[in-house]
């Protein structure tokens, strides 16, 4: 089958040992990461972006790819023995976790989290594998109309399936647009909104935003808080189940990796939703709910296969059309962006060896995740001791050497810590960074589409509307914040993100 | 009217400014026509969705009640951004090694449980891992030393 031809190639590419060894060095950090609290994907995404440039773009996009699945599980590990989510995701692997640890069973735990997740990547993979030429090949009767209302529908799924205020959150869309079009509009050659700066007339690169809005902003927000953090020490014990674990585990398992691979192929999906839903199908489901929140093993495999299989399948909309979903996969876009690869489907046709590669080294990632992590252990405990007041600084160093290597101008360096203060503002203001990154990925492409939607269509603006593929994806963003808009819907979203 | 949801509030003024603001500086970019967009058709339209979304957001704020805005604790901010932005101003005439324990032990001062000398002891350990990761190891352009060209 052709799809066993592609897979070959893919893993052609990802076993050469540069790329075995880059996705080493991606999942290791990412677990690194998910272990230590107060830095996430996103920025450590952002951090490593300037250091790839020397890199071939498969060998890139497979290290920042491990740092994404990689940080889910070390985020899993802190929430099983510290309490302490390093990952979002992780926050519902604390309540069962953190319990089983306690009852002496934390080997267990662990065991458990990671062959869920390993069993839910193998699955996600194979599933990003079946999908993408189908949905490739679908994607290739867009036009510019269609990409368009595709772009539109991803950005409102992303922001009507996360966080607060859904208007905040289209604003801020918006405002991310804005910030997207600063610099020389390609059609005209007029330099926009560079405030007579000449170092804007090229734009503001994604590195600085994003390291700006999710690195500065999250240390300085750290450092305003004065919470203190427990490191309680728990026994080990042995990494085995008992067979009657393994009967409530692995059932949990599956659900949870059906259920992230759907949601996270969803816009706004990926870890965090998928391991929400998960324990609360688990807890629905299970035959004595109340063990739940005290140590119940379905509360741990369950969330933990759907928040890898979340994160998998969150590259999907990527791949196969070039949209990105969530922060990290808008990270993504900015990184194929300076290897000068446009990301669409064409990517599959013209680039085979980056994309059946990239999806072949996930599968690696997840084998050496499972393999490294469980004797790593003790590495990462050790690390948690380590306070956060020799860490912050250092991870500022990072960000800075990283993004004056950028250009080699400290003006990039202002305009990050300006993107710093702008994250602290909306943050106090309780407005969401994710989506105006996601649309300031998304602004120039948007307005390129619909420059060209309009010349095809001599300006006649219904052609959104006539288009039947272009209609349909509208009339579902317009579905989608109509019934997130009711009343009920807006209930039972807000209690969707409450702790369970 | 007293402001129910004053985070809302001032959210939906920052966004109608913005939405403002870009339609004024965006005036001076041609507009064309639907057919032929010029430069400034897109930022028209997101201008106005702006303001239209600033709006509504800061008189639903009026109305519906919501959090407190939190406090700024100003010590944090300044310090963290402002050793950033000073690494940036000195790194390339008093090179890596210089610039780096200075950021490290400024950004440190952020933190209330600042330590200096701890905090100078860890700045000329980065410096040296800094220096080996990132001149050495990646080869970037960076001078180690003050005053190299």
């Amino acid at each position: 089958m052709e799809l066993f031809n592609h897979l070959a190639t893919g893993f052609g590419v990802a076993l050469t040992p540069v790329n075995l060894l880059y996705a080493l060095v991606g999942t290791l950090l990412g677990t690194l990461i998910g272990v230590l609290p107060g830095i996430g994907p996103v920025a450590t995404i952002a951090m490593l972006l300037p250091t790839t440039y020397a890199l071939q773009p498969v060998s890139a996009l497979i290290m920042l790819a491990g740092i994404y699945y990689g940080a889910q599980y070390g985020g899993s590990t802190t929430a099983i023995l510290v309490n302490m989510p390093g990952e979002a995701s992780s926050v519902v692997t604390c309540l069962d976790g953190y319990q089983m640890a306690r009852r002496g069973q934390a080997g267990t735990a662990l065991a458990t989290a990671a062959l869920a997740s390993f069993f839910a990547g193998t699955c996600a993979t194979i599933l990003v594998a079946g999908v993408s030429l189908p949905l490739s090949a679908l994607a290739l009767k867009f036009g510019p109309a269609e990409y368009f209302s595709l772009m539109v529908l991803g950005l409102i799924g992303a922001v009507v399936l996360a966080h607060g205020s859904l208007l905040k959150a289209i604003a801020m869309i918006l405002v991310g647009l804005l910030l997207g079009i600063v610099g020389t509009d390609v059609n005209s050659g007029v330099v926009r909104f560079d405030f007579g700066i000449p170092e804007l007339s090229d734009g503001i690169g994604v590195v600085v935003v994003a390291m700006g809005l999710f690195g500065f902003a999250e240390i300085i927000g750290n450092l305003e808080s004065t919470e203190k953090r427990e490191i309680v020490r728990t026994e080990l014990g042995g990494l085995w189940f008992t067979k009657q674990q393994f009967r409530l585990a692995a059932p949990a398992a599956l659900r949870g990796t059906a259920l992230g691979s759907v949601l996270g192929v969803l816009p706004g999906g990926g870890a965090m939703l998928s391991a929400f839903a998960s324990y609360t199908v688990e807890k629905k489901l299970a035959k004595d709910p109340s063990q739940f929140g005290k140590g119940a093993i379905q509360g741990v495999a369950g969330p933990e296969a759907a928040n890898n299989a979340g994160a998998q399948s969150s590259f999907i909309p990527l791949l196969t059309l070039g949209i990105p979903e969530n922060a990290v996969m808008a990270m993504m876009v900015g990184a194929m962006m300076i290897h000068n690869i446009q990301p669409g489907p064409q990517v599959m046709t013209s680039n085979p060896g980056l994309f059946w590669g990239l999806i072949a080294s996930m599968w690696v990632g997840n084998l050496m995740l499972v393999v490294l992590n469980l004797p790593l252990i003790g590495i990462w405990i050790r690390l948690l001791t380590v306070p956060y007041r020799l860490l912050y600084p250092a991870i500022l160093l990072f960000c800075a050497i990283g993004v004056y290597t950028v250009n080699n101008t400290s003006f990039d360096v202002m305009q990050t810590a300006f993107f710093g203060l702008l994250g602290v503002v909306f943050a106090k203001l309780a407005c969401e960074p994710a989506p105006l990154l996601l649309g300031f990925v998304l602004g120039p492409m948007m307005e390129e589409n619909l420059r060209r939607a309009l010349l095809l269509s001599r300006g006649d603006p219904t052609v959104f509307a006539t288009r039947p593929i272009s209609a349909g994806l509208l009339a579902a963003a317009i579905l989608l914040v109509l019934v997130i808009a009711l009343p009920n819907m807006r209930r039972r979203r807000e209690e969707a993100f409450q702790e369970p | 009217m007293p402001i129910r949801n004053p985070r809302d509030f001032w959210s939906g003024v920052l966004f109608t400014l913005l939405g403002g603001g870009t339609l004024a500086i965006g005036s001076k970019y041609t507009l064309g026509t639907a057919a032929r967009m010029g430069p400034g058709y897109f930022p028209r339209i997101l201008g106005i969705l702006l303001i239209v979304l600033g709006v509504t957001i800061a008189v639903r704020a009026l109305r519906v009640r919501g959090e407190a805005m939190p406090r700024l604790r100003l010590r944090p901010l300044v310090v963290v951004l402002g050793s950033v932005v000073l690494f940036g101003a000195i790194v390339r005439p008093l090179g890596v090694a210089l610039s780096t324990v200075i950021l490290i032990v400024v950004a440190s001062a952020a933190s209330p449980e600042f330590r200096p000398r701890e905090s100078l002891v860890a700045g000329l350990l980065l410096a040296a891992l800094a220096v080996g990761v990132f001149v050495v190891g990646l080869q970037l352009q960076l001078p180690i030393w003050p005053l190299q060209p």
